[in-house]
């Protein structure tokens, strides 16, 4: 699975960061940052949850077939 | 004469759980036209996806320029008090305003920044465990423990002298109850900006440690002083109010559950799943701020005109089949599930991480202090407070 970050569009809920933290960190400001676009196979479902989890819309999946 | 507020469906509880009503409204209908506690029409959202779906479409349904005053007989209020009043109040803008001020106190809020409050949380929570053994049992858990530590604790961030803590916490207390005339509690809110121009007044001169003090030294520039009255006072309110009522509301669904109990006084990996669920199961917040549609949109089957008010119903949302098996269930066993119970999209609570915490150190260390804690009443003797922006208890009559 391959993940992307909009960084504009986050308002830094942090929640990405508590459910994939392998996956996701805040800067300063508390706003996303992305460790790695592909996501490690054992870190899939925790990534997968952080996505649904999302708030803002700020993250989605860039392989799972939608223009999202 | 303006007649007292009816309780609207979506703020009636059944002790720990929605209305049958509310249920029903769900299986079946999934939308339903009600009034809201100022007397407004609205239409109330009750699937989860439904719920998702709205509050995560700022475009569609806006947060901005709420039709709240729709009684014919509330009070007039000038522009200029209406823009005083909605000044700095993150949850009445959309994007790009909102960001704005969002991005502002994001910093406050990471992850690593809670981390970095949790010995001084722990310190507060000791404390007041200390002094309720000292004075012994019975005790108002309420007023003696899920009050006064996020109060202690919003009061120490934003820079509020603890002190003030009677005149807020009772300002706070009516300025949400629903049942009480929207006069006073309009006037309660202009009290409480009065009060809040009085601290930002000293932060501008001489700004502390605290989050005043780093808005005026940081944003000091971009943001009016009305604007910096409006940020800290809905940090004041969403910070001591909520929390609150989740440690009183949740205690005492711990103590109806004595199984579940003992597993987050005695398992440490316990404690974080079920704060998660306490806050599914209890959705102590009735509803999101009421969007207004900005087009005609359709939800779940039902057209909504352009310039309608639409309601979310969080309990309704949390308790929907489709989230969680048999959802009723209180259940910390549970696996994860993306509750509503903070909300969703950019509206989503700032504070969430923060109420996390202070939630994740209270359970445990108030039944390790206690582990006899018990019920000093009948649970039939408990109060529930719902006609509220926020669910909770009057009072938690306890002894141990």
């Amino acid at each position: 699975m391959r993940v992307a970050a909009n960084r504009d569009v986050c308002i830094g809920a942090g929640l990405c960061v508590v459910t994939a933290p392998a996956v996701f960190d805040q800067d300063d400001e508390g706003i996303v940052v992305l460790l790695t676009e592909d996501v490690p196979p054992d870190r899939v479902a925790a990534a997968s949850l952080a996505v649904d989890r999302c708030p803002s819309g700020a993250l989605r999946r860039l392989d799972d077939g939608s223009s999202g | 004469m303006t007649d007292a507020p009816v309780m609207p469906l979506h703020m009636r509880r059944a002790g720990f759980d929605p209305t049958d009503e509310l249920a029903a409204v769900r299986r079946d209908e999934g939308v339903r036209r009600i009034v809201t506690a100022l007397g407004v029409p609205a239409y109330l959202v009750t699937r989860y996806d439904d719920v998702r779906e709205v509050l995560g479409d700022w475009g569609r349904f806006s947060n901005a320029g709420r039709r709240v005053f729709g009684m014919p007989d509330a009070p007039q209020l000038t522009e200029e008090e209406v823009a005083r009043m909605r000044a700095g109040q993150l949850l009445t803008f959309d994007p790009p305003e909102h960001t704005r001020l969002r991005r502002m106190l994001t910093p406050e809020f990471t992850v690593r920044r809670m981390r970095g409050l949790e010995p001084r949380i722990t310190e507060i929570v000791d404390a007041h465990l200390d002094e309720l053994e000292r004075l012994g049992p019975p005790a108002d858990l309420v007023s003696s423990f899920a009050l006064p530590i996020p109060s202690l604790v919003i009061c120490e961030l934003l820079g509020v002298p603890y002190a003030d803590r009677d005149e807020f916490q009772y300002r706070t207390r009516r300025q949400l109850d629903l049942s009480i005339p929207l006069e006073e509690r309009l006037s309660l809110g202009r009290d409480a900006r009065a009060y809040m121009h009085g601290l930002v007044a000293r932060a501008q001169a001489a700004p502390g440690a605290d989050m005043l003090g780093m808005l005026v030294r940081e944003h000091g520039d971009e943001l009016s002083t009305d604007e910096l009255v409006g940020i800290a006072n809905l940090l004041l309110v969403a910070g001591h109010e909520t929390t609150s009522n989740m440690l009183g509301l949740g205690t005492l669904a711990l103590l109806r559950h004595p199984d579940q109990l003992a597993a987050v006084r005695d398992e440490p990996a316990a404690v974080e799943p079920a704060v998660e669920e306490l806050l599914r199961w209890l959705s102590i917040v009735h509803a999101g701020i009421p969007r207004v549609t900005t087009t005609e949109v359709e939800v779940a089957g039902h057209t909504i005109p352009a310039g309608e008010l639409v309601v979310c119903s969080l309990p309704a949302a949390n308790r929907d089949p489709v989230l969680v098996e048999d959802p009723d269930r209180f259940d910390i066993a549970r696996a994860p599930a993306g509750h509503l119970a903070f909300g969703h999209g950019v509206h989503h609570c700032l504070g969430a991480p923060l109420a996390r915490m202070e939630m994740r150190i209270a359970f445990p260390a108030l039944l390790r202090r206690f582990p006899d804690l018990a019920l000093a009443v009948p649970f039939e003797a408990v109060e529930f407070r719902s006609f509220h922006v926020v669910y909770g208890l009057r009072a938690l009559p306890v002894t141990w």
